[in-house]
C-alpha cells in the first residue's frame, strides 16, 4: 500500500483516498465539519486544514479535499495551522455561537475569538443536509441566493410537497439547526416546514414511519395480503402465525 | 393553462447540455420574472429538482422572482463608480423615481437596481438603462439621461 507522511508517521492510503481518510484511518485526528463519510467531501468548512510541507504546493490546505499521494508530507498541528483554524471556528461561531459542537472545538482549540452575527439562522452552510437530502431523501432542500444572503432554503420558502420526512437533514446537520418536532400523528421538519403524516400499524397503532416513505417502500417492496400496513413487531408475529409456528404472544 | 406556456418555452430548448439558463431567460425576458408556476413546470419537464432550479434562479440577479419594470435602471457599484460617486447617482434616482435600491416603481415602469462591475471602469460611474451604458453619469443629469434613454420615459409623468 502506498505511504504518506502525516506528523511524522508513516501512513497507509488507498489510491483515491484524501488525507482527511488517510489520517483517520491510521488514528490521527483532524477535525471536520463538512465531511461526512456517506456523503463524501466538500470543502466548504474550512475545518480540516493542514499544512503542506512536501510533496505538494507548500500552504494550508483543507485535508478533506486534498487527494493522498505517495510523497506527500503534512502536518495537522503547526502553528500556521491552529492559527488558521481558530479564525475559521471563530467565523463559523459568529453565525452559529450556541452550537455545542462547535463551543467543544474552540475550547479544545482554545484562543478562539468571535462575535455573534446578529439575526443569524445559525447555519454554517456546510451543506451536509443538502448533500443528503440529494443522497437519500427527495431533494427539496438547496443552496439558495448568493453572497452573504447564501442559505439553504425550500423552493419560495415554502413547505416542501415532496418531503418524505426521512429526517436525514436532522442526523447529519453538524450545527443541530434543523429540528423535528412530533405532533399528534404528524412530524414537522424545520426550518423547512414539513408536514408529514405518520403511518401506523394496523394491528397495533404504534408508528411505523412516515407515511410517504412508508407509501414509497410499499411501491419499491410491495406487501400484499395480510402482512401488509403492519409494524415490523406485528408482522413478524403474523408471520409466525402464518407459518402455522409458534404464536408469539404480546409482551 | 399557464403551465403549457411555460412548458413551450422549456421545449423549444433543445441542447442536452445548458439548456437550464436559456430557458430560464427566455422566461425572464417574456415575463420579466419567473413566476413561480414557470420554474414549477420547468422543473418537472425537465426533471430537474425544483430545488436546484430555485438555486439557480436565485444565484443570478438577471433573474428576479418579483416582477421587474419595463425598464431596467443599472447603477454600477463596482469600485471606480464607487469611488465615483455611485451611491450619490443612486440616491438621486430614488428621489427621482420614489423607489428605494431594488424596487419598481407602482406603474411598473422602471425599476432601480445596483449592478456590479459593467467592464468599463474608464467611464465611471456608469448607468445601464435596459442594457445600453451610459458614461460619467452625475446625479445632476439623471432627470435627462432618463429622458433620453427611454422615449417617453420621464419619471414621475
Ligand atoms: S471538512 Fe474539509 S473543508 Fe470541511
Amino acid at each position: 500500500m502506498p505511504e504518506m507522511i502525516i506528523n511524522g508517521l508513516a501512513v497507509n492510503f488507498r489510491s483515491g483516498e484524501t488525507v482527511l481518510q488517510a489520517a483517520l484511518a491510521g488514528g490521527i485526528h483532524i477535525p471536520a465539519l463538512c465531511h461526512h463519510p456517506g456523503l463524501g467531501h466538500f470543502g466548504s468548512c474550512r475545518l480540516c486544514l493542514v499544512e503542506i510541507l512536501a510533496g505538494g504546493r507548500p500552504g494550508l490546505a483543507a485535508s478533506c479535499s486534498l487527494p493522498a499521494s505517495e510523497d506527500l508530507v503534512v502536518e495537522t498541528g503547526t502553528e500556521r495551522v491552529v492559527r488558521a483554524r481558530r479564525v475559521v471556528l471563530g467565523l463559523l461561531l459568529a453565525r452559529c455561537p450556541d452550537a455545542k459542537p462547535l463551543l467543544e472545538l474552540a475550547e479544545n482549540l482554545g484562543a478562539v475569538k468571535f462575535t455573534p452575527r446578529p439575526g443569524d439562522p445559525g447555519c454554517i452552510l456546510c451543506g451536509r443536509c443538502v448533500r443528503a437530502c440529494r443522497a437519500v431523501g427527495a431533494n427539496v432542500i438547496g443552496f439558495a441566493w448568493r453572497g452573504r444572503d447564501r442559505r439553504v432554503a425550500v423552493p419560495f420558502d415554502q413547505p416542501p410537497a415532496d418531503c418524505l420526512g426521512c429526517r436525514a437533514c436532522e442526523q447529519v446537520c453538524p450545527v443541530n439547526v434543523i429540528k423535528v418536532v412530533e405532533d399528534r400523528g404528524r412530524i414537522r421538519i424545520f426550518p423547512w416546514q414539513s408536514e408529514i403524516e405518520m403511518a401506523y400499524c394496523r394491528n397495533c397503532g404504534a408508528a411505523i414511519g412516515p407515511g410517504v416513505q412508508a407509501g414509497r417502500l410499499q411501491k419499491r417492496f410491495p406487501v400484499e395480503g395480510p402482512l401488509s400496513g403492519l409494524c415490523p413487531a406485528c408482522r413478524r408475529r403474523f408471520q409466525a402465525a402464518l407459518a402455522g409456528g409458534l404464536v408469539i404472544q404480546p409482551t | 393553462m399557464t403551465g403549457n406556456e411555460y412548458t413551450d418555452i422549456v421545449k423549444r430548448h433543445t441542447s442536452p447540455n445548458g439548456r437550464v439558463l436559456s430557458i430560464l431567460e427566455e422566461i425572464q425576458r417574456k415575463y420579466r420574472h419567473l413566476p413561480e408556476e414557470a420554474l414549477r413546470a420547468a422543473a418537472e419537464e425537465l426533471n430537474l429538482p425544483l430545488s436546484q432550479l430555485y438555486g439557480v434562479a436565485t444565484f443570478y440577479t438577471s433573474f428576479s422572482l418579483q416582477p421587474r419594470g419595463e425598464h431596467i435602471i443599472g447603477v454600477c457599484h463596482g469600485t471606480v463608480c464607487h469611488v465615483k460617486g455611485a451611491a450619490r447617482v443612486t440616491a438621486e434616482l430614488e428621489k427621482k423615481l420614489g423607489v428605494s435600491e431594488g424596487g419598481t416603481t407602482g406603474d411598473g415602469k422602471f425599476t432601480l437596481e445596483s449592478v456590479k462591475c459593467l467592464g468599463c471602469c474608464s467611464l465611471a460611474p456608469v448607468v445601464s438603462i435596459d442594457g445600453s451604458v451610459h458614461a460619467r453619469v452625475k446625479p445632476e443629469t439623471v432627470d435627462e439621461l432618463i429622458k433620453s434613454a427611454i422615449p417617453g420615459g420621464a419619471p414621475g409623468d
